[in-house]
């Protein structure tokens, strides 16, 4: 099964399994999930907690590792390497978390937490490295001279993404994988910070890969959009359309949940779709067939292939809704 | 609004911090009948989880209350902390954001349940595993005989604020208050959570406050909104007409700035630049101005009041308020 996105992927992921082990029991994270994401493209990953989609995100810089499968960065396949070789790659691939303030060291100051990636990378010359870390803080709206000899407790949570964005970009990565960078943030910073990562985004010429739960912050900022529910890709496509015509009956419950800003828009009666099944012990053939109204003998026993529905948009389901 | 179940008025609540004072609640008056929803709209550090532990009388022990919390023809300002604890639980219940905080991780979903019923109202044991298995299955909780003996963690998040639920509708409160009751879960568990809420207010003609920071999960599921900013209500209207004409330009701005399905991707949203007022730092005039950009001299010297627009019922606190649509 081929999802050709471009002739030429940045990053390819080719049939990624990754599993836990916990207490003797095998959770299935991830389970032969493929996709493919174009130089410049932004793919966004949607799914509910447990979907599998930050374990997706782990597996791709090899912070995970995959039970099988590949994952091809500009050719090289990450899975493979090791040592000096990953490490190398890896100042191509960045990823900003969820929780921003979190993800920055309380006891050291903002300029040295910005040019630690840099110290890591061997750039010797301390001036160098000062002049990058005030290029990137003025990148990402921060006045380097204000904000360098802080310390992380005194910037908001919007401020300390920022700070976490301008980490990431410091090295001039290609490819960052953005883990939920705006769930942690209220609704008037999240709009900032969207707008930004889309500044940076054509700044810095990158490729991103946009995990997130909300769907209309995905749309906001991706070309394509993935769905992914129990370890698997229900359906993938450009986001205009897929959120136009959903093909699997999944994506369209996603849409349909989600509360509109609009009295006159009254909520439909959510249908009796229960809660997702444990990936531990995921049901057989399609994994979204105990929760759907669709489902049939067929749907148990038969795992449905990615297949294309429309130009450029696929759906694992073996009664799509188109 | 005499006839209101609950009302607050002119609430101000103050906590004093190694800053300085930090007035959380500045002045808040608002009311909500038996069989209505309130929506309290707010950014996290608006003042809106404040304002219902004032309600509930559940403020941190340095946080000092002024105004009055009329509930049910008492002033709960003025009771003891006993009578107090007779009434919570029994006539005012509330649904926190996390379940898991406000379930006991070492008691059986029974058991707190029951304990729960037992307390406030008078049922032997088996009457109140009754009402216990009733109450389960009125919240959508598959095999609730079986559930009576599991333990939370033993459960998955939605199923987990369905027995907080249970247990919040358990006396039959006459009050329920959800503050965030579904921010921590999936979209579409939050989806039956919400419908789930609005079922049981209706069937129970319960008055019901719904705390969120979400104009969406207000928009369809309440009968007023109240929009706080810097600890004030700055916009307070019936929901219909919350939506159709916003006044302040806040609400405007928060409501912009949301991502939609149906704007193209790679828009720009519409951003409120800057962030709210350091709230240990309280400005002079109105709070919103140094980020709102309709904001002139008056708007940093002196603080708008709320007063009403073309109905008395649709109140705003702005000087230059976003005019009536042309035939809206």
């Amino acid at each position: 099964m081929m999802l050709q996105a471009a002739p030429n992927p940045l990053m390819k992921v080719e049939n990624l399994v990754v599993e836990y082990s916990v207490g003797g029991k095998t959770i299935h994270a991830v389970s032969d999930v493929s996709l493919e994401i174009a130089r410049g493209e932004t793919l966004g990953l949607v799914g509910e907690s447990g979907c599998g989609k930050s374990t997706l995100g782990r597996a791709v810089l090899q912070l995970r590792q995959a039970v099988s499968g590949k994952v091809l960065f500009d050719g090289h396949d990450l899975t493979t390497l090791k040592g000096e070789a990953l490490r190398q790659m890896r100042r191509r691939v960045q990823l900003i978390f969820q929780d921003p303030i979190a993800s920055l060291n309380p006891r050291r100051r903002i300029g040295d937490i910005v040019a630690e990636p840099l110290v890591i990378a061997g750039v010797k010359d301390p001036d160098e490295r000062r002049r990058r870390v005030a290029e990137v803080l003025s990148a990402v709206g921060l006045d380097p001279t204000l904000v360098s000899g802080r310390l992380p407790h005194e910037f908001s949570g919007g401020q300390c993404q920022r700070i976490c964005i301008a980490r990431s970009l410091v090295l001039n990565p290609e490819f960052v994988i953005c883990d939920e960078p705006v769930s942690a943030l209220d609704v008037s910073i999240r709009a900032q910070i969207l707008n930004l990562l889309e500044e940076m985004k054509a700044r810095y010429g990158l490729t991103l890969l946009f995990i997130a739960h909300d769907l209309a912050v995905v749309k906001a900022v991706s070309d394509r959009v993935a769905v992914m529910y129990l370890g698997r890709l229900c359906e993938v496509g450009p986001s205009e359309q897929l959120f136009a015509r959903p093909a699997h009956p999944y994506t369209a419950l996603l849409i349909e949940a989600i509360p509109v800003p609009d009295p006159d828009v009254r909520p439909t009666q959510s249908v009796p779709v229960g809660e997702p099944p444990s990936p531990i012990a995921p049901p057989s053939g399609c994994r979204f067939r105990t929760r759907c109204p669709r489902a049939d003998a067929r749907c148990a026993s038969e795992v449905p292939e990615l297949r294309l529905v429309a130009t450029g948009q696929f759906a694992a389901c073996h009664h799509p809704l188109i | 609004m005499t006839s209101a179940l609950l009302s607050v008025e002119n609430a101000v609540v103050d906590l004093p911090t190694p800053r300085g004072n930090l007035r959380a609640v500045d002045h808040v008056d608002l009311a909500v009948g038996a069989g209505r929803t309130l929506g309290i709209v707010g950014e996290s550090g608006c003042g809106k989880t404040m304002l219902s532990r004032a309600v509930l009388q559940l403020l941190p022990k340095k946080a000092k209350l002024s105004g009055r919390v009329m509930f049910d023809g008492q002033d709960l300002t003025k009771l003891s902390a006993e009578k107090l604890r007779k009434l919570r639980g029994r006539s005012l219940a509330v649904v926190f954001q996390d379940p898991m905080t406000s379930l006991n991780p070492v008691l059986t979903i029974g058991t707190q349940l029951i304990e729960t019923i037992q307390e406030h109202l008078e049922l032997d044991l088996a009457q109140a595993r009754q009402r216990s298995i009733e109450l389960l299955a009125a919240v959508g909780i598959p095999a609730p005989e079986q559930r009576l003996a599991q333990y939370p963690h033993q459960l998955s998040g939605g199923m987990r604020q369905r027995v907080a639920i249970a247990v919040a509708l358990s006396c039959e409160p006459q009050l329920l208050i959800a503050d965030e009751p579904t921010t921590a879960l999936d979209v579409t568990i939050q989806a039956q959570i919400l419908d789930l809420l609005a079922r049981e207010q209706q069937r129970r003609h319960m008055a019901m406050i719904i705390i969120t920071h979400d104009l969406g999960v207000v928009a369809g599921r309440t009968d007023e909104v109240a929009v706080m900013y810097a600890g004030r209500v700055v916009e307070r209207a019936p929901t219909p007409a919350l939506f159709k004409q916003m006044r302040m330009p806040y609400t405007e701005a928060l409501l912009a700035a949301l991502p939609k399905l149906d704007v193209a991707p790679h828009t720009p949203l519409p951003a409120i630049s800057g962030r709210p007022p350091d709230p240990t730092r309280p400005l002079k005039g109105c709070s919103f101005s140094p980020r709102c950009r309709y904001s002139a001299e008056r708007c940093a010297s002196e603080k708008p009041q709320l007063c009403s627009a073309e109905t008395p019922e649709h109140l705003y606190a702005c000087f230059h308020p976003i005019a009536a649509r042309v035939g809206a």
